[in-house]
């Protein structure tokens, strides 16, 4: 692992889609049992690029999720390596027993990679919205659940996923993101990072919430309130020692995720320290709602997902753990 | 003459497939009889005849696959690989108990000489598409059965794996329908029927169809198979016309899907297949 820190909050020039489609085509050319399957979202995570750079290994299953799941676990049992997109409303819940079953159980090493995780569906709405399908893959039996939350963070997770022998989700964000690595920055499947060091409280983070929890930092050192920010990338298998280690040394947990928090980050995080190590927890993200239409930012505010929504968070539970 | 001592050889193995299924299931006295015994004929085929398969190298690249798409019949594919050399038959006695290396449905991590898991119906399929798909990206120039079911086929994801592989002209994935007219509920035609045929729905996506008049004829089976070989550019489905429970007295005279018959009538059941077996093997080549 070694990366470089940016997190100024700024609007990435690229798109962090193309954070996967590039590390495809490198890998490709590494590799040549690496192929990509799509369902007809090619153009909508830039996989036009691999599908010109690679002709014989972009397959194209249409709009049929249910089949290109199960049929890339037959991919999979003849020694490729199949990594498959389609949004993350149906990688996650139209295709589940698909994934449950013809590659969770049967131990398949198939990589699906979902788009537009959460309110950045923005404007697709609801029906396009994933708050759940992170949840969905972490009750997979050995499955690897991923959250990256820029361009040099879901090249380098792309790039891991050669080797990960089991099946993986990684939500892939289109749009929407802030600069948080700086590029060529490495990452370890099931090893979170620690951003920033403080010992009032913790915010562990993924995804978009990364830059958010930066923010709320920043707002929070003016009220010299120190916390530690860590990004958990990786929520299955989810690096426990840093929990714990974070519950220890601070005692307050906010765990921040773009997602159901009912089957999410911070209930792995919860679960973890219900049994290790009971320690006070708030938990950002979407509460028992659906999603809807709206700009992203919006969004972030109307679901509480905003940095002053973490930092509030964060005051609570020091609070809560004085008292 | 060769061919029919090879036929012979064929409806021998078939009997015996029967005979070793039927006695797997009374191992535990329950299981899926009806729509293990309609294929015992096309496995005695695909494993007597057809397919480059070695039970002492089961994963070897070159392999031909054959994934039970309709995994609730098992008992007769453990039968068939059993007597094929995979392992002691004996150990197929062990069905569905506890710890049992042969599972309800068929497990690739758990018995010897399955290519695919399956048993939530509509997967198999699919994931023999992907076998197929792959051994021609890599080259493999082997084939790949899959065995569904004709309720099976009630499964939109059979659909969606007809017209994947007709696009892609998957000419090296053959697909054998147990068309046994019976599903769990009632037949086909009551419960969920097929339109205008599900030969006629498969030709409809794009499939080279053969229809087999009798499924449980090893020979018709043979040259079905043989005419499958010759097509290029399309996948080929061959309509095996069965029936359910065929050769179990019991369950052919229902067409149940599972059966849970006395002891005593398992035990009828299994003395008439093995006569059966021994006329079998009497008749003259």
């Amino acid at each position: 692992m070694n990366y470089t820190l940016i997190g100024k909050h700024e609007k990435d020039a690229r798109d962090c889609r193309d954070g996967y489609a590039n590390a495809m085509l490198k890998i490709m050319s590494e590799n040549d049992r690496v192929l990509h399957i799509d369902c007809d979202l090619a153009g909508c995570v830039n996989a036009t690029k691999i599908k010109k750079a690679y002709p014989d290994r972009f397959i194209n299953a249409g709009i049929a999720e249910a089949n290109a799941m199960s049929m890339s676990c037959g991919l999979a049992a003849t020694g490729m390596i199949p990594f498959m997109h389609t949004f993350g409303v149906f990688a996650g819940r139209r295709m589940f027993d698909q994934a449950f079953l013809s590659a969770g159980y049967s131990n398949w090493p198939v990589h699906v990679v979902g788009t537009d995780p959460g309110v950045t569906a923005a404007i697709n709405g609801a029906t396009h919205m994933p708050f759940e399908d992170g949840g969905l893959y972490r009750i997979v039996p050995n499955a690897v659940v991923l959250d990256p939350c820029d361009y040099a963070q879901a090249y380098s997770l792309t790039e891991k996923l050669v080797d990960c022998k089991s099946l993986s989700y990684m939500r892939l964000i289109r749009r929407g993101f802030k600069t948080v690595y700086a590029d060529g920055s490495d990452f370890e499947i099931g090893k979170g990072v620690v951003l920033k060091e403080g010992n009032d409280a913790t915010v562990i983070a993924s995804g978009i919430m990364i830059d958010n929890a930066l923010k709320a930092y920043e707002l929070l050192e003016t009220e010299d309130i120190h916390v530690r920010v860590i990004d958990m990338f990786t929520w299955k298998p989810l690096d426990e020692q840093l929990v714990l280690k974070a519950a220890e040394e601070t005692g307050a947990i906010v765990s921040a995720e773009n997602h159901f928090v009912g089957s999410g980050l911070g209930s792995a995080i919860a679960n973890l320290l219900a049994e290790r190590k009971p320690t006070v927890q708030e938990y950002i993200g979407i509460h028992n709602r659906y999603g809807q239409v709206g700009a992203q930012e919006e969004l972030e505010k109307e679901y509480g997902l905003t940095a002053e929504d973490i930092a509030a968070a964060v005051r609570k539970a020091i609070e809560r753990k004085k008292m | 003459m060769e061919k029919e001592k090879m036929i012979h050889e064929l409806k021998v193995f078939a009997a015996e497939i029967r005979l070793e299924t039927l006695k797997i299931i009374a191992s535990l006295g329950s299981g899926h009889v009806g729509g293990s015994m309609s294929i015992a004929d096309a496995l005695a085929v695909l494993y007597g005849a057809v397919m480059n398969v070695d039970p002492n190298d089961p994963l070897k690249k070159d392999r031909d696959w054959c994934v039970l798409s309709k995994g609730h019949a098992g008992p007769a594919m453990y039968a068939t690989l059993g007597l094929k050399g995979y392992y002691p038959i004996e150990e197929a006695y062990t069905l569905n108990r506890f710890g049992s290396s042969f599972p309800s449905h068929t497990d690739h991590l758990m018995t010897k000489g399955i290519d695919l898991t399956t048993g939530s119906l509509g997967q198999g399929i699919s994931e023999a598409v992907g076998a197929a798909l792959g051994n021609r990206m890599q080259g493999i120039d082997s084939h790949v059965f899959v065995i569904i079911g004709d309720g099976e086929a009630d499964e939109g994801q059979v659909w969606e794996a007809a017209q994947f592989a007709a696009h892609y002209k998957l000419d090296h994935l053959i697909c054998l329908v147990d068309a046994n007219g019976r599903q769990l509920d009632g037949s086909v035609d009551e419960v969920m029927s097929h339109g205008k045929g599900i030969g006629a729905k498969f030709d409809a996506f794009g499939w080279k169809v053969i229809d087999v008049r009798d499924g449980n004829d090893v020979g018709q089976i043979y040259d079905a198979i043989t005419e499958a070989y010759q097509i290029t550019g399309q996948p080929v489905v061959l309509i095996l016309n069965t029936v359910k429970g065929k050769g179990a007295y019991f369950a052919e005279e229902t067409g149940e899907h599972s059966s849970k018959p006395s002891a005593e009538v398992m035990s009828e059941a299994i003395r008439r297949l093995e006569a059966d077996l021994e006329n079998i093997r009497k008749e003259v080549r």
